[in-house]
């Protein structure tokens, strides 16, 4: 079963100088234990498409059509209450920028453990032991020491894998990880990349994996979108996509690639 | 230089504070005494800042002057500060028409002439310390308003709040939990600057004669006591009047010290 289907997402964003079709008619399935990707170039329409998911998106900018169903359930008609505690345990989501992503007048520690104890009918005590063990789950080094930091006292790899094991601590059904690893230099990247590698494998989590680079699109995912001017573009199994890409505007991302290494 | 400025500045409000909180055991005479042996005396040692033309000890009614003063300072900005955070989170987190109606309402009040809006109000209410509070308050939450709607408009935007929301936060718990803690820095600093004016304006109206009413000091109306005999008697003036000039002195260097510690990137 599919844990996530989107169908037909249109999301516009009506300025002064008129529409803009930021999401144009995407379409796409997320299997159970599936790690899928959306790639394209900057503006292309990926993390406004995460954004719909989240229902993120603000004025100027509307959700005109389309429907996206979460475990069968439509989250673009469900009522507010409903929407909070479906998504609120169920999804998760990385950002791309590790140093906004936690409220720096908190202990990591803290936002963690309280992340856990809106969700699940536990103490502080086990919340605060199960983001210890998040912590380590993310191969964080000293986790004591990250959980009593304070976000600016971090680096950004530290930041960001705290942020991993934030959107793990419920054992969601989906996480977005919206350029989890583009802020971080890389040799960072490449750890985290593993430590993402190993969580998703051991854990069989279903992830709609964002990203500009298709090295990493091609390491982590099994399916692959390209998306180009908010539409999807070609989708399928990563190793067809990379191999033998049908739509002249893979290829000449593919040669962009190359072009650069 | 700056740091040893508002070290004194906060030594001095220290003091004063004690003497407000120990009145009875610092206050050399009872304030209300009226002595018609000593009247309008002049610093002396048994009166150090002299007595007023019933005989009362000028240093006693300052120290318990200052209770008044002080606490009508406190409750009034914080009053303010209650207001206007709510009110400028509320505007700068929903935004729309409610903030349209929020901030129309904050350049409506700003409008009006403070001190004129207060007369009036207390002149149709009886001038009880009480109602002094709640009106200062009640005219003093504008600037804090705007600075939090500033600070949650820039706030909302980040990452942290975005993530809150996806895991299922409500708005209360976004805006208590996650807005106003980060925002509340210029919110000190505006308040600590709000306690030297709601003192000022305290000792202003009390000097009109709407302020604090006799036999009850309070800087203020120590001063008009004193104006009468201003000519033959000036330590009645000169001490209100410099314990007043210190004191919102001290809380606006204390302001400016705290802004410099939280916002660097204003400093000069």
């Amino acid at each position: 079963m599919s844990v996530l289907e989107v169908m037909d997402l249109k999301t516009y964003f009506y300025t002064s100088h008129g529409v803009v079709k930021a999401v144009d008619g995407v379409s796409f399935n997320i299997e159970k234990g599936e790690v899928f990707g959306l790639v394209g170039e900057s503006g292309s329409g990926k993390t406004l498409t995460a954004l719909s998911i989240l229902k993120l998106i603000s004025f100027p900018g509307r959700i005109v059509d389309g429907r996206i169903l979460f475990n069968g359930i439509d989250l673009l008609c469900s009522d507010d209450k409903l929407l909070r505690n479906i998504r609120g345990s169920k999804i998760s989501i990385v950002f791309q920028e590790p140093a906004s992503s936690f409220n720096p007048v908190f202990t990591i520690g803290e936002q963690i453990t309280e992340a856990a104890l809106v969700h699940q009918r536990i103490g502080r005590a086990a919340a605060k032991r199960k983001a210890m063990e998040y912590l380590e789950r993310a191969r964080i080094g000293d986790p004591k020491r990250i959980y009593n930091g304070y976000p600016h006292q971090l680096s950004g790899g530290t930041k960001q894998r705290a942020g991993i094991a934030m959107a793990l601590v419920n054992s969601p059904d989906l996480i977005i990880l919206d350029e989890p690893t583009t802020a971080l230099d890389v040799t960072i990247q490449a750890q985290v990349l593993d430590m993402l590698d190993e969580i998703i494998h051991r854990e069989r989590l279903s992830i709609l994996f964002i990203s500009h680079d298709l090295g990493v699109i091609s390491r982590m995912c099994d399916s692959v979108a390209v998306m180009n001017k908010g539409r999807i573009v070609e989708t399928g199994p990563v190793k067809n996509i990379l191999n033998s890409p049908k739509e002249a505007y893979t290829v000449s991302l593919l040669e962009s690639v190359k072009a650069l290494s | 230089m700056r740091n040893k400025l508002a070290a004194g500045a906060s030594l001095f409000i220290l003091l004063i504070l004690l003497s407000a909180v120990f009145a009875p055991l610092i206050a050399t005479h009872n304030p209300a005494a009226v002595d018609s042996r000593s009247v309008l005396t002049g610093p002396s040692r048994q009166h150090i800042f002299g007595t007023d033309r019933l005989g009362r000890d000028i240093f006693s009614r300052i120290v318990y002057g200052s209770r008044i003063s002080l606490s009508i300072g406190f409750i009034a900005v914080g009053i303010a500060v209650l207001i206007g955070v709510f009110l400028g989170a509320a505007a700068g987190y929903y935004g729309g028409k409610l903030d349209m109606a929020l901030m129309r309402f904050v350049d409506l009040m700003l409008c009006f002439p403070t001190i004129f809006l207060i007369l009036a109000v207390i002149a149709l209410l009886e001038p009880s310390i009480l109602n002094i509070m709640v009106v200062i308050g009640l005219t003093s939450w504008m600037g804090i308003a705007r600075l939090v709607r500033a600070q949650v408009l820039t706030l909302k935007e980040r990452d942290f709040v975005a993530a809150a929301k996806v895991m299922g936060a409500k708005d209360s718990w976004i805006i208590f939990r996650h807005l106003i803690p980060n925002a509340i820095g210029p919110v000190l600093v505006s308040a600590t600057l709000g306690v030297g004016g709601a003192i000022l304006i305290e000792s202003a109206l009390s000097f009109l004669g709407i302020g604090v009413q006799p036999p009850t000091p309070s800087w203020g109306n120590i001063l008009m006591d004193g104006r009468a005999t201003l000519g033959i008697a000036w330590w009645l003036t000169v001490f209100p009047g410099l314990f007043i000039l210190f004191t919102v002195l001290s809380y606006n260097i204390i302001g400016e010290a705290l802004r410099d510690l939280l916002e660097p990137r204003l400093k000069k």
